[in-house]
């Protein structure tokens, strides 16, 4: 169903008029209509072909007098890199972390889907590239799914040549289970660690090349700038970054003939979410503010079953995999009175079982938006448990009684444990309580097909780019996408890219370099010298605050630009009221937060434009204004059919400029989502 | 470190084996004795086969001291901080799950090594002779031992081997390789080196109790 | 519960270091052990004093950027990293020493921050399987049986944290170093290297100063993944074969 005609098929009424069409609202101006042309036209299962047929090649003789960046070692960019040196690149990555190894990818849980049809149900590479663009809410590219879902089947067999322990039945073939209400058995995993088990492969591929000679690596590196230098044609390329050393707080430059970014997501902008603590935006935020459209940022996925927070002073959120919800009944009391009693004293009859209720044919396995929105709503009507009243309950109390309390251990004892460590509580006595949270942002630096940003010379992969997973994102793709972006499209147009090269060599005081560095150290400085008294983490805990209550699960034009307006503030209040102690020329770890929390504000109140220009629901985002009769999502494909890229204005205080990329849906009809 | 350590320990069941002769009395203890001067003659010249096994032992201990100081050099400098000490907190000094037997490996190790000495002088040379010396072998062990000093000298000492071992038989096998529990406490191994050590140690404290309590044959 | 901290503050590598007493008087139990030093720390800021630096990044317990020694025990009374650790293991007027890893080739950088480089640098001496990307076989054409396989991954399941360095009475490494070799010796695939990876893990291993293992057990009681000490003799078993073959031919 597309937005257009209603039951009575007159033009909706709801259908919005303003935003888009204007070329000037009071938050962004309208750019020019942006392509991919880098993707091949054609038989869609012939494009990666075409692509890699038409991509120029680079002799093997030259590769090792070029030079590529790569920031960020998770699973893109380990695999990048490792990949990269291994074709005899000189590589050189560079991780905030102490160890390529700890790089987010690692908290991946669930799987990693491929196309294998291992059981011979009818999977396909047609099929798992329809699953991902029809869970993408139809507004990822066919193109770039169809090359996904070709090169998952390849990712498996990279990894498990690598030595990855996928778990495997008695046989001694690997063991597939379906993941994320798909209907098929797709999902590779090792136990609940398969991120882990994946980055630990790409890590070793690493050092392998590191100890070869090829790949040179800095830890604890934090990106702070891009340079850019234009070529003799004019074209600004992007040639090298600006880096601190978070030991010494040395600033560094390093040049070379192509960029990756391949940074992670920027889930931390609603300070609790389930990322890591260091997990942020700054890599691709300054690549935005040198010129790279930043697309879709509004696209957030938020997951329905983290563990809820227990006080104020909680620091991020663990996620416990959405399985729970195979077995696990969903409630809340009838009453909200109710809220605060032991829930085993709450009667059968005053429970609500409202997924169950609402749903009745898909209950409790309604897809993740669905159950968080649900969530959500149940707690804004008081009826939430726990501190707060942010939560809701998972009981297993019937699963135990059915299933027996050993096969229950079985299939969710690791889950049970981690949930009694960190609540004190036991599960398998009373029910557990859930609280969605931010997980994964399918939004990040636009790219064409071959992964190549706006800027020439600067590419982005796995979650820091926007590419393949549209406005929600399927369970069992992120690790599949970081992978075959690092070790299978990268590497290949990447080569198409540097067959041009070497470039020029850029001197360490070229002027683009010098400007630079001088522009990250004034930078530093300025955050040190503001002296004021707010800690930088209460800022960001407010930012997140106003993000998760106005661009969270469910927006509206009132609550955004109350959201823009509070966050231009809190900006204000930043630059000149935080306290950030110590020197730069030392470990000091709130300076690299302030840096982070910094980019974080700006890249905040983009979401927010974002957010409030699209004015329809789709994928994981519920736009207040945008719903059916009986309040379900409702998407406008006539209207928003595109790719959201943003370009950060060029004069101090402007509007961004938004670009439109339109979606075709070739192979795909697009539909409307119904779980009801 | 683990092989010679090995080594002596089957030289101390069969010196233990010898011990227990006491029990058989005079004659036979001191046959015994006089049997392993004898022992593979005319292939072996007269104390030729002890004489093996004394370049065995020598071998094994220079190796095994060598080990300890290369390793425990090593250890030192891994586990050391320039200027300080490595942890500070004084609680848990005594770890999660070490066994005493592994604090006093190094020091134990030097009582044992140092009661060896003293041991060879008493009875194999007969250089010190508390309570008499004597041609027969037997006469030694006896006069000895009827010494409450000498019985508690000795008892200090086996008590250190006993530790020593019971740490020792563990650590060497699993460095040949042999342990398959995913624990120290829970492998087969401990239970062999406890048993191994039990054995070994009661075995060489039975003789002198017995003489000092006068229940020798 | 009020709770008192004495928190190893040293300034920088150079610098000597001292233990530092703070109290702090609202901890909740439900914090974990982390957030009861950003609560630290946000009082030390807002007093104008150097936060205490430690490391820590996923907090759930899977990335081992975290660990401290906790009451002179590495992440603390729990079978578990310092992130997931909860204040509700201790008590109101508990004195809690809080301590950076401490071992030779573990330096301190600041404050409870050590590098940790010493690991990546023994993966690169051979803690790897060669496969080259674009080179792999159909991945069902390598079977593994089951059992292989459960133990390969039991070994897998390390997260570098660097607790059984730090727990080790000898500084030794061994623990992390054997958990790699078990992981990539089990599998078919691990084989052609097997010689040279132990070879070249354990020479690294030594390189860099860590200790001798002498089979205490520390390292793996203090590990918060539980990796086996067998690993440990599958390391030895290993290291005595290449050696073997090496000398012999």
């Amino acid at each position: 169903m597309t937005s257009t005609p209603n039951a009575t098929g007159d033009v909706t009424p709801d259908a919005p008029t303003g935003a888009s069409s204007e070329t000037e609202t009071e938050y962004h101006r309208l750019g020019e209509d942006i392509r991919d042309t880098a993707a091949p036209s054609g038989p869609i299962e012939r494009r990666w072909d075409d692509r890699m047929f038409g991509a120029r090649l680079v002799n093997p003789a030259n590769r090792r007098k070029i030079k590529v960046l790569v920031v960020g070692t998770g699973l893109a960019g380990a695999s990048a890199a490792a990949t990269l040196g291994e074709a005899g690149y000189q590589v050189e990555t560079f991780c905030y972390q102490d160890s390529p190894r700890r790089a987010h990818s690692i908290a991946a849980q669930g799987g990693i889907n491929a196309a294998k049809n291992y059981r011979n149900d009818g999977d396909s590479i047609y099929r798992l590239f329809y699953d991902t663009v029809k869970g993408g809410d139809f507004r990822a590219r066919e193109s770039n799914v169809y090359r996904l879902a070709q090169v998952s089947v390849n990712i498996i067999d990279q990894c498990v040549a690598q030595g990855v322990p996928f778990a495997r039945e008695y046989g001694g073939l690997l063991d597939n289970r379906s993941f994320g209400g798909v209907q098929v058995s797709r999902t590779f995993y090792a136990r609940g660690q398969t991120g882990q088990q994946l980055l630990i492969g790409a890590y070793q591929a690493l050092e392998r090349q590191i100890a070869a000679g090829t790949v040179t690596m800095n830890t604890r590196h934090e990106m702070l700038e891009l340079i850019l230098v234009p070529d003799a044609e004019g074209v600004e390329r992007a040639r090298g970054i600006v880096v601190r050393d978070m030991v010494t707080g040395e600033i560094e430059s390093h040049t070379a003939d192509a960029v990756v970014l391949a940074t992670g997501g920027y889930g931390n902008v609603f300070f609790l979410s389930t990322n890591a603590m260091g997990s942020n935006t700054t890599a691709t935020w300054r690549a935005h503010k040198k010129g790279a459209y930043f697309a879709n940022p509004c696209y957030t996925q938020i997951h329905p079953t983290c563990i809820p927070v227990s006080g104020d002073y909680q620091s991020k959120l663990t996620l416990m995999s959405e399985s729970l919800r195979n077995d696990g009944r969903i409630w809340v009391p009838k009453n909200k009175e109710d809220a605060e009693k032991d829930p085993r004293d709450i009667a059968e009859d005053d429970r609500d079982y409202y997924l169950e209720r609402i749903y009745p044919s898909f209950g409790n396995l309604v897809p993740r938006d669905i159950a968080s929105r649900a969530a959500k709503y149940q707690c804004d009507d008081g009826k939430g448990v726990g501190p707060g009243g942010l939560g809701v309950y998972l009981d297993f109390a019937d699963a135990i009684e059915r299933l027996g309390r050993p096969a229950v251990e079985a299939k969710y004892g690791n889950l049970f444990d981690m949930y009694a460590r960190i609540t004190g509580e036991d599960p398998y006595e009373r029910p557990m309580r859930i609280y969605p949270a931010v997980h994964y942002v399918m939004g990040g630096l636009w790219v064409d097909y071959d992964l190549q940003t706006n800027i020439t010379g600067l590419f982005c992969a796995g979650e820091a780019n926007f590419s393949d997973h549209g406005a929600n994102r399927l369970g069992a793709s992120a690790l599949m996408q970081g992978l075959a972006d690092g070790y299978f499209v990268l590497p290949n147009t990447l080569a198409d890219y540097l067959a041009g090269s070497p470039f020029e060599k850029i001197a360490d005081d070229h002027p683009a370099v010098l400007e630079a560095r001088q522009a990250v150290e004034e930078r530093l400085q300025k955050m040190l010298a503001i002296n004021g008294t707010r800690t930088v983490d209460s800022i960001h805990k407010e930012l997140g605050q106003i993000m998760w209550e106005y661009c969270g699960m469910e927006r509206s034009e009132e609550g955004l630009t109350k959201a823009i307006g509070l966050i231009r503030e809190l900006q204000n209040e930043f630059w000149t009221n935080v306290k950030v102690t110590g020197t730069n020329e030392e470990l000091n770890q709130t300076l690299e937060r302030a840096g982070r929390v910094a980019d974080f504000l700006e890249l905040g109140e983009l979401m927010c434009i974002d957010a409030l220009n699209r004015r329809e629901s789709c994928g994981g985002h519920f736009r207040a204004e945008s719903q059916t009769e009986d309040g379900e999502a409702l998407r406008h494909d006539d209207e928003f059919a595109y790719v959201s890229a943003w370009e950060h204005p060029a004069e101090v205080g402007g509007k961004p400029i938004l670009h439109k990329e339109p979606l075709e849906y070739e192979y795909v009809e697009m539909k409307a989502r119904s779980y009801k | 470190m683990a092989v010679s350590g090995l080594i002596m320990i089957g030289y101390l069941l069969l010196h233990m084996y010898g011990n227990l002769k006491v029990f058989a009395g005079k004659e036979a203890f001191d046959e015994y004795a006089h049997h392993l001067r004898t022992f593979g003659e005319p292939m072996l010249p007269y104390e030729g086969l002890l004489w093996i096994v004394r370049v065995v032992l020598l071998a094994a201990i220079i190796v095994h001291v060598y080990a300890v100081v290369v390793l425990w050099r090593r250890n030192r400098k891994a586990g050391a901080v320039r200027g300080a000490r490595r942890y500070y907190s004084k609680k848990n000094r005594t770890g999660i799950q070490r066994s005493y037997a592994s604090f006093t490996m190094r020091w134990g190790g030097l009582v044992v090594l140092a009661f060896i000495v003293y041991h060879l002088l008493h009875l194999t040379t007969n250089d010190i002779a508390p309570g008499g010396a004597s041609d027969s072998p037997y006469e030694r062990v006896v006069n000895g031992f009827e010494i409450w000093y000498v019985v508690v000298a000795y008892t200090i000492a086996m008590l250190a081997v006993g530790f020593h071992l019971w740490h020792g038989i563990w650590s060497a096998l699993t460095t040949l390789g042999q342990n398959r529990s995913s624990n120290r406490i829970d492998s087969r191994l401990t239970g062999l080196a406890v048993v191994v050590t039990l054995v070994i140690t009661l075995g060489f404290l039975m003789p002198p109790w017995a003489i000092f309590l006068g229940l020798e044959a | 519960m009020k709770i008192t901290v004495n928190v190893w503050r040293q300034q920088d590598a150079e610098s000597k270091g001292s233990m530092v007493p703070y109290v702090l008087d609202e901890v909740s139990e439900h914090m974990s052990f982390l957030e009861m030093l950003d609560v630290l720390n946000e009082q030390l800021t807002l007093e104008g004093n150097d936060p205490v630096a430690f490391d820590s990044d996923c907090r759930e317990g899977i990335c081992g950027t975290c660990g401290v020694v906790i009451n002179g025990i590495p992440h603390g009374p729990e079978v578990t990293t310092t992130c997931q650790l909860h204040m509700r293991t201790f008590k109101d007027g508990d004195v809690i020493d809080i301590e950076p890893w401490r071992a030779g080739s573990f330096p301190v950088i600041k404050d409870l921050v050590v590098d940790r480089g010493a690991f990546d640098r023994i993966i690169q001496a051979g803690g790897y399987i060669s496969a080259p990307t674009g080179s792999a076989v159909e991945a069902n054409n390598i079977p593994v049986p089951k059992a292989d396989a459960d133990h390969a991954f039991e070994a897998a399941t390390c997260i570098s944290c660097g607790a059984c360095v730090a727990a080790c009475p000898n500084g030794s490494a061994m623990l992390f170093t054997a958990a790699k070799i078990t992981h990539l010796g089990l599998l078919p695939q691990g084989q052609p290297e097997r010689d040279s990876r132990v070879l070249g893990m354990v020479e690294q291993h030594d390189a860099e100063g860590f200790g001798g293992c002498t089979n205490i057990g520390e390292c793996t009681a203090a590990c918060p993944k539980g990796i086996p000490l067998d690993t440990i003799s599958r390391l030895n078993r290993d290291l005595l074969g290449a050696l073997s073959r090496q000398t012999i031919g």
